[in-house]
């Protein structure tokens, strides 16, 4: 692939990573020490997991009336926080695969993690829908076939689309990130010993990392980036679609797809600094996440935020210039209105927090990144519950208007989910490479039986 | 665990080699000498390994990529439009037959037999899951070394040989009887 050129720029982002033996010692060894901190955290990860799961349960058993969800306002939490997960799913692909297309030679380090946080994503993203369903037993009816009158779904409700994208996002997500994986699944088998050996031997399929299947592989990696790329464009501009489909004022726009695009890019690369800072202080992974990384995701962050900040203005400027007193009331409640807190959590954070990354020093602090990041988090779920919440609030009729409060078992599932995605994401980092092994040797210069030919 | 075939009379030889440049001048130069049924082992795709040491050039996973997503997207077509058909029901005041509706489920249909079928196609073309044994293997291709294994019929036996410690090899192996790879 493109390395000897990435090489020739000079754009070498790893240059304490001498040979391919050092990455395996470096990554493999992260497999092998689980550490306290570990076992703290994965506590914690599970006891929320119980907390989701006895949320879930009890309003199972109530009944879907225990949320605050009422009419006007049908969509709350569960939807907010399903369009929260699916975006933050999207970094991950636009890592994998638009960033090797692209070529960005600082992608190797930090695209295991951001694949895996991914599929991870769309795993909890997945369950709000059922859950937000209420009654969970009846969740396959989202699968399209015909009912007793033979009478087939409606495949021009965005709902429906919502189907498809999201299930081809998991599959292809999910086995991309397999794929990936498979190489340096078979450097951690030969390296393992015990039931562990057995485990890769069984997931690693007896690679060998032979010309054979390297010449396929890294074919089939190029047409599978090649799809993914208009896929995680498309799944969330359907998400989108889900909203701009609808008459809603505030919702019915056509920039929503660009607009929930970017968003969704920019809260998953903030998610991916989130996780990657801890993860290379508590793995040793300095030499590989170095402050460069860093830096190119601080970038995407700052461009996603002015798209998304450039988002906000025009919907304001629409709302005012349409002349229609619906939309222009919907957009003065969100400012100023019973959700204006909200509001202001989300330009405060997605448009005024990240204009500290057009300067250079904060985007080499990785300290100050890691705080910026969390903002943007925290401001991304409040976007979605801002486009959610108060526009369903106050449509069109004045009688028709209604307010929502989130309960307590809402906030318990919403709580849950970051468990639940962080239980999956640790076990990940015990049982996977955590840094894709055989692409961050593309980035290693090739051990050369002569030094003339090894600077060429 | 399946045994890999042997080959009756032929001897095998595994050679560890631990520059890229000295592989691909091996495999260059057991291509020279007419031997096709070799393997190299490396760590990371290597393109130049793959390219100038074994002029490897078209994959047809590509083919299977291809026809998987126009199944896909034909399929999604099909699929809607049938439905729609089937019971045609006015919703919406929307055509019954609505392609801009369609192409929707058609996109995310290719993706996904694309993505399907470019899996199946790798496996078929890399011979995944393999499940034979691994015989003629070093785990030191996984870590930082390359690798070269060659069965050869005895009279080329010793030419092979010569070729392979030629490139100074960390090892070179044999094995009494080859095995196909």
């Amino acid at each position: 692939m493109a390395t000897a050129d990435a090489r020739q720029r000079g754009a070498l982002p790893n240059p304490d990573v001498a040979t391919y033996e050092a990455v395996n010692r470096d990554v493999l060894k992260v497999l092998s020490r689980p550490g306290k901190g570990w076992w703290v955290l994965f506590g914690m990860a599970a006891a929320g997991v119980a907390v989701f799961l006895g949320s879930w349960f009890y309003q199972i058993y109530q009944g879907i009336g225990v949320s605050g969800l009422n009419a006007p306002v049908g969509w709350g939490v569960y939807i907010t926080t399903f369009v929260f997960w699916v975006g933050i799913a999207h970094s991950g692909t636009l890592i994998s695969a638009i960033l090797f297309l692209f070529r960005a030679p600082w992608r190797q380090a930090i695209y295991r993690a951001s694949e895996a946080m991914t599929v991870f994503a769309v795993m909890t993203a997945g369950l709000f829908p059922l859950i937000h369903v209420g009654r969970v037993w009846h969740a396959y009816w989202l699968i399209p076939y015909p009912n007793s009158r033979f009478l087939w779904p409606n495949f021009r409700s965005p709902l429906v689309w919502d189907v498809f994208a999201i299930t081809t996002y998991f599959t292809v997500s999910a086995v991309f990130f397999y794929l990936g994986t498979i190489p340096d699944l078979a450097a951690a088998r030969d390296q393992a010993r015990g039931l562990r050996k057995k485990f890769y031997q069984i997931i690693s399929l007896g690679w060998r990392g032979t010309d054979r299947e390297w010449h396929h592989f890294s074919k089939a990696y190029i047409y599978l980036a090649a799809l993914a790329t208009p896929l995680v464009l498309s799944v969330h501009s359907v998400v989108s679609w889900d909203f701009a489909m609808a008459i809603v004022p505030g919702w019915h726009t056509t920039i929503f797809a660009p607009y929930f695009v970017a968003g969704a890019i920019f809260s998953g690369v903030a998610l991916v600094i989130t996780l990657a800072v801890p993860m290379r202080k508590y793995f040793g992974l300095e030499d590989y996440l170095t402050v460069k990384h860093f830096e190119a995701m601080a970038k995407l962050c700052l461009l996603t935020s002015s798209i998304v900040l450039y988002a906000y203005m025009t919907e304001y400027f629409l709302a005012w210039y349409s002349g229609e007193p619906p939309e222009r009331g919907s957009f003065w409640n969100r400012v100023f209105g019973h959700y204006w807190w909200a509001n202001w959590i989300m330009l405060t954070c997605n448009g005024l927090v990240p204009l500290m990354l057009w300067f250079k020093r904060v985007r080499r602090s990785i300290s100050a990144l890691f705080v910026i990041s969390i903002f943007i988090n925290i401001g991304m779920w409040f976007e979605r519950y801002v486009i959610i919440v108060t526009s369903l609030s106050h449509e069109y009729e004045p009688w028709a208007w209604g307010l929502y409060r989130p309960s307590y078992v809402e906030m318990g599932i919403l709580l849950g989910s970051f468990a639940w995605f962080g239980f999956w994401f640790l076990l990940f980092t015990r049982l996977l490479p955590p840094v894709a092994i055989a692409e961050m040797k593309e980035v290693v210069p090739p051990p050369m039986s002569s030094r003339k030919e090894a600077a060429t | 665990m399946i045994m890999p075939r042997r080959r009756q009379g032929h001897r095998g030889f595994f050679a560890l080699f631990e520059h890229l440049d000295s592989t691909i001048g091996a495999c260059k130069a057991l291509r020279a000498a007419g031997h096709k049924g070799f393997r190299a082992y490396a760590p990371l795709p290597e393109h130049h390994l793959l390219e100038e040491g074994l002029a490897l050039k078209h994959s047809p996973v590509r083919v299977f990529t291809l026809a998987g997503a126009m199944t896909g997207a034909a399929t999604g077509f099909a699929f809607t439009t049938w439905t729609s058909m089937d019971w045609p029901l006015v919703t919406g005041g929307k055509p019954v037959f609505s392609i801009p509706a369609y192409v929707v489920i058609a996109f995310e249909l290719a993706i996904l037999f694309g993505a399907l079928s470019t899996v199946i196609g790798l496996f078929i073309n890399a011979g995944l899951p393999n499940l034979r044994r691994m015989v003629a293997y070093h785990p030191e291709c996984s870590n930082g070394s390359f690798g070269v294994y060659i069965t050869a019929p005895p009279a080329q036996a010793e030419a092979v040989k010569r070729i392979l410690s030629g490139f100074d090899p960390a090892e070179l192996r044999e094995d009494p009887e080859g095995f196909d790879v």
